[in-house]
């Protein structure tokens, strides 16, 4: 069948989708590297303020710096955060041009702290290099970014969700169908390349507030790259490898660690002493933060009240500029002063993020996935801990390997018109109908079942009856009711948040071990097991239609780990608690 | 299922009498990540529609006439 006649379709060479981090940096480099292609940016908030930095940033949590780390450095650092579950190729892509991208970006007028000699004033905050570079002026980033889209002349969509990848009869990714958030128009794009940019899947539990908005990551990304990529039959990895972090109570930001750290703030009990070694969040320094909030010395707090005045001047001036700047008022509503008490900190709800984890739709070293011709960058595909740089770098990867695999393309994809339709009506059923159930409170429930029966610590048969609650929501689709366009990518969000809460159960009850701290503490298989458990866990869609999983072995390792590296994260704990 | 509407407490304040929406603005309506800000059919002025704010604040920094106000939502006051 033809594409219905009805449904506008733009051809572009390479099609970028999510305008955040990584998103522009592909655009862009798609266009550096070939400027005969043309490149569509589709964002569905508004490219100039979208994502994680929407508001800049506070600094990079990973630098790769000469004269301070090594790639190799970096590569064993990560291994062993991650307990020797990474494809080291790939976070060694990121390390080898990590200085490069830093650079570049210097280079584009991002301004990163330096010190006295012009050297770039890097921070130690891991457990055994040093890496934490501040950026006190962060609160641009957006704005140089979103300057050269212009001068490349990349081609921006905005308010345009994207809900499904588009594939031609050999299998190539070959654009997507996207929905107007603001009218409900249902557009296609047709590409010969896809990059998938969308950011963490942040709204899979529920924050300790109940504010289905309040969560750690920008609400805007939800998990549709996750719930597109799954339903265009990638794999994904490391789900039950959750992103867990140590916030701000209630208001859910970062606290954070990795600016108040080197200016001599640290986590602690309600005594006011330190608990951990290090504040590098890893799933070991999680669990022991878990085990000190359950205790009788619990809950955990920020320290900062010990500090000088001109050092907490400082500290405000980040933390209440950039990143998360409404922070200050948040303490002004709350009486917290940080010169006078500590402030509470909490864990935060579980998400899919290989930016902060390791969870995420499979990449290689090259930001493929392994569906031809969909690349994937950024806090949504399967690199550790990559964070802001590494988007930029993986941005980069895929912008550059997109634009060779669409430039070798002479067709034009052919698309399934049949799929096309069926897709239209999916999406616009809620809209039809006279009334049922709103995505808020269909949403809720999700999430108020995820932090019930998947927050670790994991218990095998909660995960079963979270998953057997996720199915009987299944149900319910049918009855999703929107009263306007608005509510109605509310309510395409919800099915993704449904997809990506079902792949959290599964993927967690598949691996019957502990690991990765609390990311994966299953009580009932406390200890950890690397005998069967040495190796990835993929998820996908089989061809009938089920979720399931099975283990990617680990590839060989190119930067050896000796026995007592291999250790340095399992001693997180201070030994004796000292006083501070 | 039939619906009921709630009434919600909203934390992003749009002052009307310095909003210029009338002349053609839409910054904060423009940056605001999650589509919440909308114009105000009776008095022309933007506003918060949908209770679901990050209180991420490019609304409130980018409006040319300081015009917005991002509180913190109550749940998490
Ligand atoms: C509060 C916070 C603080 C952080 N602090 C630091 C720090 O200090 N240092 C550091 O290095 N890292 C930090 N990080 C991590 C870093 O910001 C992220 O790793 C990085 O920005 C991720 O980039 P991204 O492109 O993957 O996602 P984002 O920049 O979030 O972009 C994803 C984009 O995709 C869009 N999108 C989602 N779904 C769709 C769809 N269906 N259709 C169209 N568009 C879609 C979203 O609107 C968004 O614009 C922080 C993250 C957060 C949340
Ligand atoms: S940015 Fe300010 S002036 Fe412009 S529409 Fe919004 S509130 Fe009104
Ligand atoms: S604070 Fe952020 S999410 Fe809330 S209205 Fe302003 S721009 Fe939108």
């Amino acid at each position: 069948m033809n594409i219905p006649s009805d449904i506008p379709v733009t051809d572009v060479d390479v099609l970028v989708i999510g305008g955040g981090t990584a998103g522009p940096m592909a655009s862009v480099t798609v266009k550096e590297k070939n400027p005969q292609l043309s490149v569509m940016l589709l964002e569905k908030a508004n490219v100039k303020r979208s994502g994680a930095i929407s508001m800049g940033m506070d600094g990079l949590n990973n630098a790769v710096i000469p004269g301070h780390a090594t790639p190799e450095q970096y590569v064993k650092e990560i291994t062993v955060a991650n307990d020797g579950v990474v494809q080291q190729k790939s976070v060694m892509a990121y390390a080898e041009r990590s200085f490069e991208m830093i650079e570049q970006l210097d280079n584009w007028g991002v301004h990163f702290q330096k010190d006295e000699t012009g050297d770039y004033d890097v921070k130690k905050v891991h457990h055994m290099g040093t890496y934490v570079l501040p950026m006190p002026e962060g609160h641009n980033v957006k704005k140089i970014l979103y300057r050269r889209q212009r001068k490349h002349r990349v081609i921006v969509e905005n308010r345009y969700q994207a809900t499904r990848i588009l594939k031609d009869k050999q299998g190539r990714a070959s654009g997507c169908i996207a929905l107007s958030t603001r009218t409900a128009e249902v557009i296609v794009i047709r590409a010969k390349a896809v990059i998938l940019c969308t950011g963490a899947a942040g709204r899979i539990g529920l924050p300790a507030s109940g504010y289905l908005f309040g969560t750690y990551e920008n609400p805007a990304n939800c998990g549709d790259g996750h719930a597109m990529a799954y339903h265009a039959g990638a794999e994904l990895s490391n789900l039950e490898c959750f992103q867990i972090n140590p916030l701000l109570k209630d208001y859910n930001g970062p606290a954070c660690a990795y600016v108040t750290g080197p200016l001599g703030g640290f986590t602690a009990n309600a005594h006011g002493q330190r608990f951990i070694e290090c504040d590098y969040w890893s799933g070991q320094m999680m669990l022991e933060f878990f085990r000190e909030l359950e205790s009788g010395s619990g809950p955990v707090f920020l320290k900062l009240d010990h500090l000088a005045e001109e050092t907490i001047q400082e500290i405000e001036h980040v933390l209440h500029s950039n990143e998360r700047p409404s922070r200050g008022r948040f303490h002004d509503v709350r009486g917290n002063d940080y010169r006078h008490k500590m402030v509470e900190m909490h864990i935060s709800e579980i998400g899919f993020c290989s930016g902060h984890s390791a969870s995420g739709v499979y990449i290689n070293e090259k930001g493929e996935t392994t569906v031809p011709g969909l690349y994937g960058a950024g806090d949504m595909a399967s690199v550790p801990h990559n964070y802001m740089l590494g988007a930029f770098v993986y941005g980069k990867i895929c912008g550059e390997n997109a634009a060779e695999f669409a430039a070798a393309r002479n067709d034009i994809p052919e698309l399934d018109g049949a799929f096309i339709e069926q897709e239209r009506q999916r999406l616009l059923a809620p809209l039809q109908r006279e009334d049922g159930i709103p995505p808020n409170q269909m949403e809720y429930k999700i999430r108020r079942i995820v932090n019930d029966y998947l927050q670790p610590p994991k218990v095998t048969r909660k995960m079963e009856i979270a998953l057997q609650r996720f199915r009987e929501i299944r149900q319910d689709l049918p009855y999703l009711y929107a009263r306007d366009p608005h509510e109605l990518f509310r309510a395409v969000e919800t099915q993704h948040i449904l997809d990506c809460a079902e792949m959290a159960a599964v993927a967690s009850l598949y691996r019957t071990e502990s690991r990765w701290g609390l990311y994966h503490y299953r009580v009932d298989f406390p200890e950890r097991n690397d005998q069967d458990w040495f190796c990835h866990v993929q998820l996908h869609k089989t061809s009938d239609g089920a979720m399931t999983c099975y283990k990617r072995p680990i590839e060989p390792y190119i930067v050896a780990l000796d026995d007592k590296e291999k250790q340095a994260y399992n001693q997180l704990r201070v030994k004796k608690a000292v006083n501070a | 299922m039939p619906i009921a509407t709630h009434a919600t407490s909203i934390p992003v304040v749009v002052d009307e009498d310095k909003c210029i929406a009338d002349k053609g603005c839409r910054v904060c309506i423009d940056v605001c990540p999650l589509d919440v800000l909308w114009i105000n059919e009776a008095t022309g002025k933007a506003h918060m529609r949908y209770d679901e704010c990050w209180y991420c604040m490019p609304c409130e920094v980018d409006c040319p006439t300081k015009a917005v106000k991002v509180n913190i939502p109550y749940l998490l006051r």
